[in-house]
This record gives C-alpha cells, sequence and structure tokens, in this order.
C-alpha cells in the first residue's frame, strides 16, 4: 500500500498523527518528510498511547535511530505524551514507496531520483549504466562515478553535457 | 531448537560485525576515494546486518542481554564468526578477494534464508540481500579488474589466494547449530564453486584445489587475530563499562 491509500484508510485521530508525522524529515535529506520516503507503515492509537510503525531504508542506515527521535519529538510537541517508534523489517522497504511528490523534490534539492526499481536492480557483471537524468540540466548524458555515494542510499554520477557531478538516490 | 536459533542468530551477527570491523579499517585508506566510499559503505551495511541479528538474538535470549552487551562484552571464544572474516585485511587485493568469497556465500544463504520457517530470520535476509547484491556485483568486478589487469594486480591476486582460500571450506561445514537449523550449507557449496569459478576464469586466475582447509570459528576456536579486533572494538566499554554517547 502507498502512502496516499494508507492516508485514506485512517481514522481522523490517526490522521492528526499523519499530518504531524508530514512534518517529520529525512536528516540525511532534509526536503524529503519520512512521508515522502515511505518508510511510515502504520499509525495506531491505543488509548492514550500512539505508536508509530517505521521500516528502515538501509539496513545500516544511520538515520534511522534519529528519525524516530525525531518523531518523538514532533508528537511530543503536539502533546502526545505516550509514543512508541516500533521499527518492522518486513515487508522491506523499496525505492518504489517513495511518492511522485518526493521525487520531485529530490530533484529540485539537487539529487536525481531512483529510477523505477524493475528496469535496473540486477546483479549482472559490468552492466550498462542506468540512464539516470541530470537533476540540473535535465540531459541523460550521464555516467556513474561510483556505486556507492556519501549516504548508503546513493551513488555517484556525472553529467556528460553540463559536467556537473551529482548524488542519485539508487533503487533500492 | 530456541538454543541453536540463538547460537546461529549470534553466528550471523559475530560473522557481518568481524568483516564490518576489518573493512572499517580502510576508511581513509582507499587506493581512491571512490572505492575507500564503497567499502566503508559495505561496512555500514555489515553493521546494520549485525545490528538486527544482536537484537533478534537479545529479544530471544530474554536474559537482559542487549546489541551492545551482545557485541561489547563477550568474550573471544564465545564468538561464533567464520575465521575469514577475522584475518588481516591485507592489501587491496586481499580485501576484495575476501568480500567476494564472502559475498557470494552471503548472497546464496540469504536466498536460503529468504525461504526460513524462522519469521525474523527471513525478514532480516530479505532486508539485507538487495545491500548484498551490492556488495557481491562491487567485488566481483574488482576480482575480475585485479586478477586480469596488470602484472603485479594479477600477481597480488594470487598471493590473496593463497592466504584466503584455505578458509572457505569452513562456510560449508556445518556446526551443530546450523544442522539443527536446517541450513543445507551442501546446495551453497555448489552453486557458490560454480559461481566463484566462473569470475575466476573471467579474472584469469586458477581456483585451487586439494588445499587443506582451516575451521574452528563458527565453535568459538579463533586464529590469534579475533583477539586483536576485540581489544580495539571493546576497548571503550570494557574500560568505562556503560558508557553512552
Amino acid at each position: 500500500m502507498n502512502n496516499e491509500q494508507l492516508h485514506i484508510n485512517a481514522s481522523t485521530a490517526e490522521q492528526k498523527i499523519w499530518s504531524i508525522l508530514s512534518t517529520v524529515v529525512d536528516p540525511e535529506v532534509p526536503v524529503l518528510t519520512v512521508l515522502d520516503l515511505g518508510i511510515v507503515r502504520e499509525v495506531q492509537i491505543n488509548g492514550s498511547e500512539v505508536e508509530v510503525i517505521i521500516t528502515p531504508t538501509y539496513t545500516g542506515c544511520p538515520a534511522m535511530d534519529m528519525i524516530a527521535m525525531n518523531i518523538r519529538l514532533a508528537l511530543a510537541e503536539q502533546g502526545y505524551k505516550q509514543v512508541k517508534v516500533t521499527s518492522i523489517l518486513s515487508p522491506a522497504w523499496t525505492t518504489d514507496w517513495m511518492t511522485e511528490a518526493g521525487k520531485e523534490k529530490l530533484k529540485q534539492y539537487g539529487i536525481a531520483p531512483p529510477n523505477p526499481k524493475q528496469q535496473v536492480c540486477n546483479d549482472q557483471l559490468f552492466a550498462a549504466n542506468e540512464a539516470v537524468q541530470c537533476p540540473n540540466c535535465n540531459s541523460h548524458h550521464t555516467h556513474r562515478i561510483s556505486e556507492f555515494g556519501s549516504t548508503a542510499c546513493k551513488a555517484l554520477y556525472q553529467c556528460d553535457e553540463c559536467k556537473e557531478p551529482f548524488d542519485y538516490f539508487k533503487c533500492h | 531448537m530456541s538454543a541453536s536459533l540463538i547460537d546461529y542468530t549470534l553466528h550471523l551477527a559475530d560473522t557481518t560485525l568481524i568483516l564490518s570491523q576489518r573493512n572499517s579499517e580502510w576508511c581513509g585508506h582507499g587506493p581512491i576515494l571512490e572505492q575507500d566510499i564503497a567499502i566503508t559503505n559495505i561496512s555500514l551495511d555489515l553493521l546494520g546486518q549485525a545490528r538486527n541479528f544482536y537484537q533478534y538474538a537479545a529479544a530471544l535470549k530474554n536474559d537482559g542481554s542487549t546489541e551492545d552487551s551482545l557485541a561489547y562484552l563477550r568474550t573471544e571464544r564465545e564468538f561464533k564468526n567464520v575465521l575469514l572474516v577475522e584475518l588481516e585485511s591485507g592489501d587491496w587485493g586481499q580485501s576484495i578477494l575476501r568480500q567476494f568469497l564472502f559475498s557470494q556465500f552471503q548472497h546464496l544463504l540469504f536466498q536460503q534464508l529468504q525461504q526460513s520457517n524462522d519469521a525474523q530470520l527471513a525478514a532480516i535476509a530479505t532486508k539485507a540481500i538487495k545491500e548484498t547484491t551490492y556488495h557481491l556485483r562491487w567485488s566481483s568486478e574488482w576480482v575480475i579488474r585485479l586478477g586480469d589487469g596488470t602484472e603485479e594486480s594479477h600477481k597480488r591476486m594470487l598471493h590473496a589466494i593463497d592466504e584466503l582460500w584455505r578458509y572457505t571450506g569452513e562456510l560449508f561445514e556445518a556446526a551443530d547449530y546450523e544442522t539443527a537449523m536446517g541450513i543445507d550449507l551442501a546446495s551453497i557449496k555448489q552453486t557458490w564453486t560454480e559461481k566463484v569459478t566462473a569470475v575466476f576464469d573471467e579474472a584469469k586466475l586458477p581456483v585451487p584445489e586439494n588445499v587443506f582447509m582451516q575451521s574452528g570459528g563458527k565453535k568459538g576456536v579463533h586464529t590469534e587475530q579475533l583477539g586483536y579486533i576485540l581489544t580495539e572494538l571493546q576497548y571503550l566499554q570494557r574500560t568505562y563499562p556503560g558508557a553512552k554517547w
């Protein structure tokens, strides 16, 4: 289920929580909210306790602990005293869960958004570079510098037209 | 079953933690910046896997253990990692070859664990195999690049094979807890051998035959290297018990 669907099924009280969550951003990529990323899977209200269920992007993503803390803080500011943030692994997060709005924000920020997963995730050696669009000049004439970038979720690319190096949020 | 599950989970945790620690030695020392970043990224992925396994083991033990106490306060003989991951990193070629031999194994193991009856191990494997695919592809390409590269890089890869091959047998030698968990190492060994042979062929590297294999790590019998690693890794918690960020 994508984020829009998760929202529609929520009760009014839960809707309020979802709207607070829409203000919590990823510390590494501060233009994306946790909802844009698609890592909030469920919100549950049990009496006075709020439980927010999240899933990590990458297994080793060091931002997850901070994201959980920021979720607790954002809810505490709005008067929610008992907040539990639970991390689940299954089903595993995929870049396909990132919202279209999130992808657009990434691009504006200078990071190429992930290509659809089914096109590019494979284990072929020396595979042709996937066609990643330069977030600066929109050219598809780009090449990969490194499959690993400044954070676990990104690869390094360079544009052959405007020569600008850029981060690509890689498929996962 | 429960004791075997705990031991097996600790074995997976220890193996990923120790390889993460070894690879992190390259931080700031990689041959070029992009590859320095690559191997430290892999280190971070492995550390994330280790945390998931330790958290699960702590929950199973249910005796007050935490992911931190399991990583920082167990002794050498309690660690169940395979010997391959604790060996000295050596030069870049040797570190690459170890990552390749390990990633090829881990990729096949996680494929199997995705089908595990244990829901949490299956979830961790399903999550982690995505990253392992990157590790495998990256390390395979480097083995080929170095093996079929210059005279010097080829020579160093031959040396790396000499150093590491005798530790690959242990990957497929089932410990009691693996047998109890129903892990099918024989089928992994067959596919692993085929895949490694294919990459070695392309890299113009020989696949060694009839090598005496070292083992012991899965049962807590280690090389002297593990003691040095733990001394460094556990120093803070041993010296300042309970220290927090």
